[in-house]
């Protein structure tokens, strides 16, 4: 094996890690605020790559083009699922809160199927697509610019949380409920805002995997169980947390699944959670 | 029990009866009709051993199985169709083509007409068992032909056996189905083993053609019980045609990258790369291809996913030049008119053009009737001798096959896969040779060159 090969499987790595990391960022942001798993994250990264396939195939919008738009649409979506079904099972037994982010994760999935029919689509012919070559190491410029995207999205995210008056009272009620309560702030409100802004996240990241990832209804399953390891890992509810443990993911999982072989990259990243939950249960960066 | 009358019962109808209530309308119907069926035999004492001579001389019956309601049923209808189009020839109701087996008609049975009586099967294979013991037992036929499902096909015969009733399978593909060493079940199409071993000649036969070395494969395959069942037969006859595995991977079918997948085929470079993959998979892996550069000479699918309408669609350039297994192609006619006649007489009755399950159909039907022409007689042993002496050219079929001949466990020996390539946006023959279409496009080009 020649360092040749070593320096582009750990570039392959880095690159889906970050996509792996803005996915869990909106998972973990959830949790961090009202504590409740969203089962149903991986839909919302499914409706967003639909939401670029049908910009794209209807009005011949690019995916990257239309991003903002898939942002607003995801974040509006996470507000309606919020305000419909979340707000009820708030202080309902942790089982009732998983049973109905599962439903939820269902229903998307089945309405999916039955409008969009089961059938698996691509946006080829999109801006950014072909090849980029630094010396020996290539890489798809779609991932590339996904990669980016995560990196940026992830920033934004972080300025807003610690930036900004609204970020602030967001990270407040994470803290303490209560105590946020306390102080004025609308704990209703931020709910909401926690729940469309961790949709949003992961709209982008299904419309910026959307030029490059076959896009069907059961696409969110592929992703929601890694998201999961990386929120572990990272930390429940920390945002840096869940960006490192993205690449870190990431990187173990492709350089694993090249070395040892790729029949057991699953295994291996997997394995990973269980030794975090074994020997540091509360992940990187989380709260102790 | 709460209800006193079930009492009075024998306890042994008792489980029967609770499966009956708790069952769907349509399984107690099917009950209802395995009981009557049941009943029928034991009031006609072996009636289905004497079939044949019960009937008149001049309509021969003949039993088809298919899925003709449930998920299966759009393809159980255009089997049925394809079958019924063959009877039609046979009885000469309209002209057949030169040459065609089907053709010559019943000279040895005084011009005799069959008659197709359909069994539906539903998909399900008790179903499918009741259905071959109503059609043996009340409609007295002579033989019995279907069922395109694996499984059903297993558990008709399995009737047929017990009768002693002919049974040719045309569409089924599992292996076992000719491991069992049943007496009175035969079958013409290739099964699943012979079309991974087509890959292995095919590859010989470029060696020959091309003078290159072909000997280093890589297999990639997915890993549910198929990408599992055919990295072990890949394997087997890798090392028994002296080929090297140069890499061999089993990836998780549900996957988000194929990074690491295609890093080690990248790095074990084999000439040539075997792959079984799901739609999903299929497309994922060729993105990571082109994104990583990777680029065997040639990359033979194991169908599925790279059969898939779907693939060449979302695909497009990308999915150029790819290798496939397939039963019959369309492109066939192009070569051989007697496809193209019956092809044409196919879409004038029915619309809609033969493919490989339709094309298959209509050889079973074909191939029995001329073992019954030849049996000169509808009794069941000497249909049942007549097949084993079956031997019909390539000629006389609509099939990319060397000839229809029986080996001792009823399977055709002379039967063969093609090998397809996408080429322009359409899957054509390019394999064995003498059948071919196009010439391989060979090596693979460049991702940037398309």
């Amino acid at each position: 094996m020649t360092a040749d090969i070593l320096i582009q499987v750990l570039v392959s790595g880095l690159l889906i890690g970050l996509i792996y990391a803005l996915v869990a960022v909106g998972l973990t942001l959830i949790f961090g605020v009202m504590d409740i798993v969203n089962f149903a994250h991986g839909e919302f990264l499914m409706l967003g790559m639909y939401a670029s396939f049908w910009a794209f195939a209807l009005f011949a919008i690019d995916p990257i083009i239309a991003l903002p738009m898939t942002a607003l649409l995801l974040f509006a979506v996470g507000v309606i699922v919020y305000q419909t079904v979340i707000r009820r099972i708030l202080k309902a037994p942790m089982l009732s809160q998983i049973f109905a982010t599962f439903g939820l994760m269902i229903l998307l999935r089945g309405l999916a199927q039955f409008f969009w029919k089961p059938d698996h689509r691509l946006i080829s012919n999109s801006l950014i697509s072909g090849n980029i070559a630094l010396g020996p190491v290539q890489f798809g410029l779609p991932q590339f610019v996904a990669a980016l995207g995560a990196v940026g999205v992830t920033g934004a995210l972080w300025l807003f949380l610690h930036r900004t008056r609204l970020g602030t009272a967001l990270e407040a009620t994470a803290i303490d409920r209560e105590a946020a309560t306390l102080m004025g702030i609308d704990g209703q409100k931020m709910f909401a805002l926690a729940w469309g802004i961790g949709a949003a996240c992961a709209g982008l990241a299904g419309g910026l995997i959307a030029t490059f990832f076959p896009i069907f209804p059961e696409v969110g399953s592929n992703f929601i169980l890694i998201a999961f390891v990386v929120v572990v890992l990272g930390g429940f509810g920390s945002i840096t947390g869940a960006f490192l443990a993205g690449i870190i993911v990431g990187l173990i999982e492709v350089l694993g699944g090249f070395l040892i072989g790729p029949e057991y990259k699953t295994a291996i990243v997997l394995s990973l959670l269980l030794i975090v939950l074994l020997v540091r249960p509360r992940g990187l960066l989380g709260k102790a | 029990m709460r209800f006193t009358g079930t009492k009075t019962r024998s306890s042994a109808t008792a489980p029967v009866r609770r499966q009956l209530t708790r069952q769907m309308p349509v399984r107690r119907r099917t009950m209802t009709r395995m009981i009557a069926a049941a009943a029928l035999l034991a009031t006609t004492a072996l009636g289905g051993l004497t079939a044949g001579a019960a009937r008149a001389e001049d309509e021969i019956r003949i039993g088809v199985i298919y899925p003709l309601t449930g998920a299966a049923a759009s393809t159980g209808v255009e089997l049925k169709a394809a079958a019924e189009l063959a009877a039609a020839i046979v009885n000469k109701e309209i002209p057949a083509p030169a040459g065609l087996v089907a053709g010559v008609g019943m000279p040895h049975l005084k011009g005799a007409k069959i008659k197709l009586i359909f069994g539906d099967h539903q998909g399900n294979p008790q179903v499918g068992s009741t259905e071959a013991e109503r059609l043996i037992t009340s409609e007295k036929v002579s033989a019995l032909a279907g069922a395109y499902f694996s499984n059903v096909t297993a558990t008709a015969s399995q009737v047929a056996e017990r009768y002693g009733v002919p049974f040719l399978n045309g569409e089924s593909s599992s292996a076992t189905l000719t491991q069992r060493k049943f007496k009175w079940f035969f079958r013409t199409t290739p099964h699943d083993d012979l079309f991974v071993t087509n890959f292995f000649t095919f590859l010989e036969d470029m060696e020959k053609k091309t003078g290159d070395n072909l000997r280093g494969i890589g297999l990639f395959n997915e890993n549910t019980l198929w990408g599992n069942e055919t990295t072990k037969l890949q394997t087997k006859l890798a090392e028994e045609r002296k080929f090297t595995i140069a890499e061999k991977i089993v990836y998780p079918a549900k996957t988000t990258q194929m990074t690491s997948e295609v890093q080690r085929l990248k790095a074990a470079n084999p000439a040539v790369i075997m792959q079984s993959s799901y739609l999903g998979d299929a497309i994922l892996s060729m993105k990571t291809y082109k994104e990583l550069g990777f680029l065997p000479k040639m990359l033979l699918a194991n169908d599925a996913g790279f059969n898939d309408s779907e693939f060449l669609k979302t695909m497009g350039k990308d999915g150029e030049d790819i290798i496939s297994r397939e039963v019959w192609a369309l492109d066939q006619a192009d070569r051989n008119p007697l496809i193209r006649q019956v092809n044409d007489l196919m879409r004038e009755r029915s619309g809609v053009n033969f493919n490989g399950n339709s094309a298959r159909a209509f050889t079973a039907i074909a191939v029995l009737a001329d073992a019954i022409d030849r049996a000169g007689s509808t009794q069941p042993d000497a249909i049942r001798k007549a097949l084993q002496e079956t031997d019909i050219p390539a000629a006389g079929l609509i099939m990319p096959w060397k000839g229809v001949k029986f080996d001792a466990n009823g399977q055709n020996e002379l039967g063969q896969g093609i090998i397809v390539q996408v080429q322009n946006g359409q899957y054509v023959t390019v394999w064995p040779f003498d059948v071919a279409t196009k010439p391989v496009v060979y090596p693979m080009p460049a991702w940037d060159g398309r």
